[in-house]
């Protein structure tokens, strides 16, 4: 079944804060196999010039599928999340997250489309802390595969 | 933040040093427990065979990943990058053996821009295709 258009320039209000802290980075850093100091050991990432350990590059994901959830598993929506696959993912960061960061994710669905029978969803998530710092936006492509309706 | 990498030692055409990255299930398990993100596709083979996947595929956010690496480990200092992006191509298949798949990931300095920044182009692949495009981060140096 075809994804809903109207969901186009939707906007959710800002999720309730998440607390990023440094086991939950020690963690993410394992499971990609990082062994970077800056990760792992306050003094470390002192040494570069944070307040304490930062997270990797692609740790906001986390925040922001979590986030997604309200999107992705809305039934008005219909997402057959077994379909989806990552179509493009991207990060412009203000900074890096950090331990002790409480941040909110703000959702904004940015396009909706069909291509080759697959409908194609862009998101847009804007990551603060929640005194209203920007830390980074992460803009994602999922892609549904064989869901929408073929022409011709 | 910047790294101690100076944007005056950096020319266009550097290549970063490659590096090599195995992904079995258990790196899929325990990534999908890091994330969050539990679509079956990426554990259960039966799930992945039955919306037209070969087999369980690698979660795109971990090539992502692992591909930053190449980067991260030559500047030093992971929070000197300013934006990061890629698009995923193919999905890389992870059978269900002790070896697993392989991402190799190389990179190269392909624009110096405006204040102290650099682009840095990445390529990644996994049993020769090409599992990223467009895949482009932009760094701060010194």
């Amino acid at each position: 079944m075809p994804l809903d258009p109207s969901f186009i320039g939707r906007t959710y209000p800002p999720s309730e804060p998440y607390e990023v802290g440094r086991e939950k980075i020690r963690e993410f850093a394992d499971a990609i196999g990082d062994l970077n100091p800056a990760y792992r050991d306050p003094e470390a990432a002192k040494a570069l010039g944070y307040p304490d350990v930062i997270a990797p590059p692609t740790f906001p994901i986390a925040l922001t599928l979590k986030a997604s959830e309200r999107i992705i598993t809305d039934p008005s929506l219909g997402l057959d999340y077994s379909r989806v696959v990552h179509g493009e993912q991207r990060f412009v960061y203000s900074r890096p997250v950090r331990a002790g960061d409480r941040l909110v994710v703000e959702l904004h669905i940015d396009n909706i489309r069909s291509a080759a029978g697959n409908d194609i969803m862009s998101i847009r998530a804007e990551v603060s802390t929640e005194d209203g710092e920007h830390v980074v936006t992460a803009y994602s492509t999922l892609v549904a595969r064989g869901t929408a309706e073929r022409e011709g | 933040m910047a790294t101690t990498l100076n944007y005056d030692d950096v020319e266009v055409g550097i290549e970063l040093p490659a590096q090599v990255f195995p992904v079995r299930r258990d790196t899929l398990v325990r990534y999908a427990g890091a994330s969050g993100d539990f679509n079956p596709i990426h554990w259960n083979e039966r799930v992945a065979k039955s919306v037209g996947l070969p087999d369980v595929i690698a979660h795109g956010m971990l090539t992502m990943a692992e591909a930053a690496r190449v980067v991260t480990d030559w500047i030093g200092d992971p929070g000197a990058i300013v934006e990061y992006g890629v698009r995923f191509t193919k999905p890389v298949v992870v059978p269900d053996d002790d070896r697993g798949a392989e991402i190799v990931v190389a990179g190269k300095v392909a624009e110096k821009l405006e204040g102290r920044r650099v682009r840095i182009d990445l390529t990644a692949t996994s049993q020769g295709e090409k599992v990223l495009a467009r895949s482009q981060m932009i760094v701060q140096l010194a």
